[in-house]
């Protein structure tokens, strides 16, 4: 699917100001593979819409280059781009029906009468709305709003389908069938998407890659995997999943391997991904599932715990520890017959491999 | 509760009717509840309504009434009425002595009442003439003496004509058409069949012709210089908007009277436009253009005036269309052109609606600034309607021409109710 020759969508150094004295978009680059479905994933104002919006033709680039298929469309009018959008609000036009909101891509290319016909019934069909061609959009469900819209989007074959956050209206379990409906159309008809959403989950179940976004600056760009497993830096860490973090100093480097100090009598070994030399400071990054309860004796990281709180979540229980004089240290225990049942107040030694434990930059503080 | 048993059973359950837990029926609490409801909206109603009441729709419909109306010749000349009844008045002849007679005692009584110039005034909207052989007859019948026939003819030549009494007969009804057929440029042929005018002879046809053409005309400018600001002012943020917005609801702030006379003063023959068109020589001194006291000048004023009530509507439908609709069209393939004819102007259809048809129903009933501006042929239907009302007074047809026009108004309505829709009319 990927690592074809050429990408189909090129940021180049694109930088966006609105007003000329911030800068809201600053450097981004990507490139975007045919066929990739790729998330924009960001905290809220991180310039994500913006991004989309200079690549569908609605905001000029203040600076930097945009290619489609290799060709600079910076100076490209918007309806001669031929890319599909679905709108957070999915902006059906409401004086049209069903079927005419899915004609109007194509009567403004001038198809003809029969092949408009088909192409509008094969796009109801795709997404179970046969029934509902002669329908206005307000006669609508949400979900069934918001298919209309996908279908809309695809109906004129575009080489790129923006999505931004079409799905933030929906409750959750719509939302999740049609995060679902969303990805099978991209397998079946190997679109490319770029989508927009500050949903984590919806994230890493949808995407082939992740831009995680953050202040106008893409903070990694990695498969799902990656970025849960292998985070660049704290924002990152603390971003996608949740994750315990400790603040220490760096005592020794060596090559992958790092010793950190936390205050307590014994130090952290961990990984070292980024991070400066040594005394500097530094966030170490833990999953709360990768913590283990009475750990065997070659963990090299094994601290004593004092339980502060339990969350009964059916299939694990949360359990808040205070570890490392740090009283938000999360636990996931996983809910099995065999766990012994732990109280508020108990003291339970806690440990954790140096591969799981990652130390980050440290420029939050 | 008496019936614990049968709540056990759940198909007497099924089939009773629902109740509250204290035992009464569903419905009646229900009910009971409501009126409540509605006995407050009906208070809360009752001073506006009342209010409305005494000072619009009794005296509205009163004045409709006049337009049918017609006592006061039944009332002062009964008997000649009663008389008159035996009349053929497709014969030709003048009635006989029996009418004659009673129209003397019926005069006797009229002139010591001073009613006979009453019915003369009355009379005379339908056959000009009537009043001065009304107010002769009245001052002589005094000293008459029988026979009276050859004595009244004595008096006034035009108790001879036919045509007279063909009138007096066809008004002696306590309803009449008459003013509805003036309305409508209707007239009696002397077989007394409703005919139309012939053409030189029309007015008020013409006249509503014009009220509506001109109506017509002014709610295209307004439409037309409208929709650019209302768009405009959607679009702005809300600072320079509020300010544009200023600059619209002008002409609600300054008075008729001033804005009148600073368009005398620009439009007029010596005003500044013709003298500026002079100075630069575009226009030769002898053929200065005609703007005011004219149509062209009740158009630019009305138009002025409002403005307003066009760009209101349709600013408040505009800003409630996102812009994500035009966004879309553009991404879907439309060029700027395609997607504000296709996506953005219909659905600023009801504001076109409520705008036009709020412009056009305000024109074709206005009457302050074509008085003021009109001149000649500036003048609407309200113009002669108030022309009625105060120099000729005649009440009657004021009324029938008010009603002419208000049914038009609401036919209009129906239409637009019909074509776009009430309930899609946005207002504010
Ligand atoms: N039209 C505009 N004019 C001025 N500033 C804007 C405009 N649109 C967005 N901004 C600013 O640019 C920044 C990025 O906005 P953007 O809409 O791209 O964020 P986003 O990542 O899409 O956020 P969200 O997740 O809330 O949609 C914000 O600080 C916003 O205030
Ligand atoms: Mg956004």
């Amino acid at each position: 699917m990927t690592n074809t020759a050429e990408p189909l969508v090129r940021f180049v150094d694109v930088q966006k100001s609105y007003d000329g004295v911030t800068l809201v978009v600053k450097k981004f680059n990507l490139d975007m593979q045919r066929g990739e479905f790729l998330t924009m994933l960001g905290p809220s104002g991180s310039g994500k819409t913006t991004c989309l919006m200079m690549l569908a033709g609605f905001e000029p680039a203040t600076h930097g280059e945009i290619f489609l298929k290799d060709q600079p469309i910076n100076n490209v009018p918007p309806h001669k781009r031929g890319i599909g959008m679905v709108f957070q609000n999915y902006a059906l036009f409401p004086h049209m029906t069903v079927a005419e909101n899915l004609a109007f891509p194509l009567q403004v290319r001038n198809m003809d009468k029969s092949e408009v016909n088909s192409r509008v019934t094969k796009a109801l069909d795709m997404v179970q709305l046969g029934q509902f061609g002669g329908r206005r959009p307000a006669q609508l469900s949400g979900g069934q709003q918001q298919r209309v819209a996908v279908a809309r989007a695809l109906v004129f074959d575009p080489d790129v389908v923006l999505m931004d956050e079409p799905l933030g209206a929906l409750d959750k379990n719509l939302r999740e069938q049609m995060q679902y409906e969303i990805k099978h159309i991209h397998e079946n008809l190997g679109i490319t998407v770029l989508y927009v959403t500050h949903d984590q989950s919806e994230a890493l179940t949808m995407s082939n890659r992740i831009a995680v976004f953050d202040d106008g600056i893409v903070q990694q760009l990695a498969s799902p995997s990656v970025l849960y497993e292998k985070p660049d830096n704290a924002f990152v860490a603390r971003f996608i999943g949740e994750n315990n973090v400790l603040k220490g100093t760096i005592k020794e480097v060596n090559g992958q391997a790092c010793v950190v100090d936390v205050g307590e009598e014994r130090p952290v070994h961990a990984t070292a991904v980024n991070i400066g030399g040594v005394n500097t400071l530094t966030n170490l990054s833990l999953r709360p599932e990768r913590v283990t309860l009475n750990p065997p004796e070659h963990f090299p990281n094994q601290f004593d715990g004092k339980v502060e709180e339990l969350i009964y979540l059916g299939d694990h229980i949360r359990t808040r520890m205070n570890v490392c004089g740090h009283s938000e240290f999360i636990v996931k225990i996983p809910n099995s017959s065999d766990q012994g049942q732990l109280r508020e107040g108990d003291a339970v030694r806690v440990g954790w491999k140096m591969e799981d434990c990652r130390a980050l930059d440290c420029n939050d503080s | 509760m008496t019936d614990t048993a049968s709540h056990h059973n759940p198909r007497d359950l099924g089939l009773k009717p629902l109740q509250t837990v204290d035992g009464t029926p569903l419905k009646v609490s229900l009910a009971r509840a409501k009126r409540r409801a509605r006995i407050r909206a009906v208070l809360l109603v009752m001073p506006l309504f009342l209010f409305i009441l005494v000072t619009f729709f009794i005296p509205v419909f009163s004045m409709l009434m006049r337009s049918v109306e017609n006592p006061v010749v039944v009332e002062v000349l009964p008997s000649t009425v009663e008389q008159l009844a035996n009349w053929d008045e497709t014969s030709g002849e003048i009635p006989d002595d029996d009418v004659f007679n009673a129209l003397a005692a019926d005069f006797k009584v009229a002139a010591v009442d001073k009613t006979a110039g009453k019915v003369g005034r009355r009379l005379n909207y339908e056959k000009s003439g009537f009043s001065s052989m009304f107010r002769k007859t009245a001052r002589k019948i005094k000293k008459l003496e029988p026979p009276f026939k050859e004595g009244i003819i004595d008096i006034d030549k035009k108790w001879a004509d036919v045509d007279y009494w063909r009138v007096l007969k066809r008004e002696s009804r306590e309803y009449t058409d008459s003013y509805f057929l003036t309305a409508l440029d209707f007239t009696y042929t002397d077989d007394g069949e409703r005919v139309l005018k012939g053409d030189d002879k029309r007015i008020y046809i013409d006249l509503f012709a014009r009220t509506f053409w001109m109506s017509l005309l002014i709610t295209g400018i307004c439409l037309v210089l409208a929709y650019p600001v209302a768009y405009l002012l959607s679009t702005l943020p809300v600072r320079s908007s509020n300010l544009l917005m200023i600059l619209v609801l002008l002409p609600f702030w300054t008075s008729l009277l001033v804005r009148t006379s600073a368009w005398i003063a620009l439009l007029q023959q010596e005003g500044v436009i013709n003298s500026l068109l002079v100075g630069a020589g575009v226009l030769d001194d002898a053929n200065r253009l005609a703007m005011i006291h004219n149509q062209t000048g009740t158009i630019i004023a009305m138009v002025h005036v409002l403005l307003p009530f066009m760009v209101l509507p349709l600013y408040s439908v505009m800003k409630t269309i996102h812009p994500s609709y035009m966004r879309a069209a553009r991404s879907l393939g439309a060029n700027p052109y395609t997607a504000f004819v296709r996506v953005y102007m219909p659905n600023t259809v009801p504001g076109i609606g409520a705008g036009a048809i709020l412009v056009f129903i305000i024109a074709i009933g206005y009457y302050i600034t074509p008085a003021l501006v009109g001149g000649q042929s500036g003048t609407m239907i309200s113009n002669f309607i108030a022309y009625h009302l105060e120099t000729s007074l005649n009440w009657g047809l004021a009324a029938a021409l008010g009603a002419v026009l208000l049914v038009v108004v609401l036919i209009l309505y129906f239409v637009y109710d019909r074509i776009v829709g009430v309930d899609n009319m946005k207002l504010g």
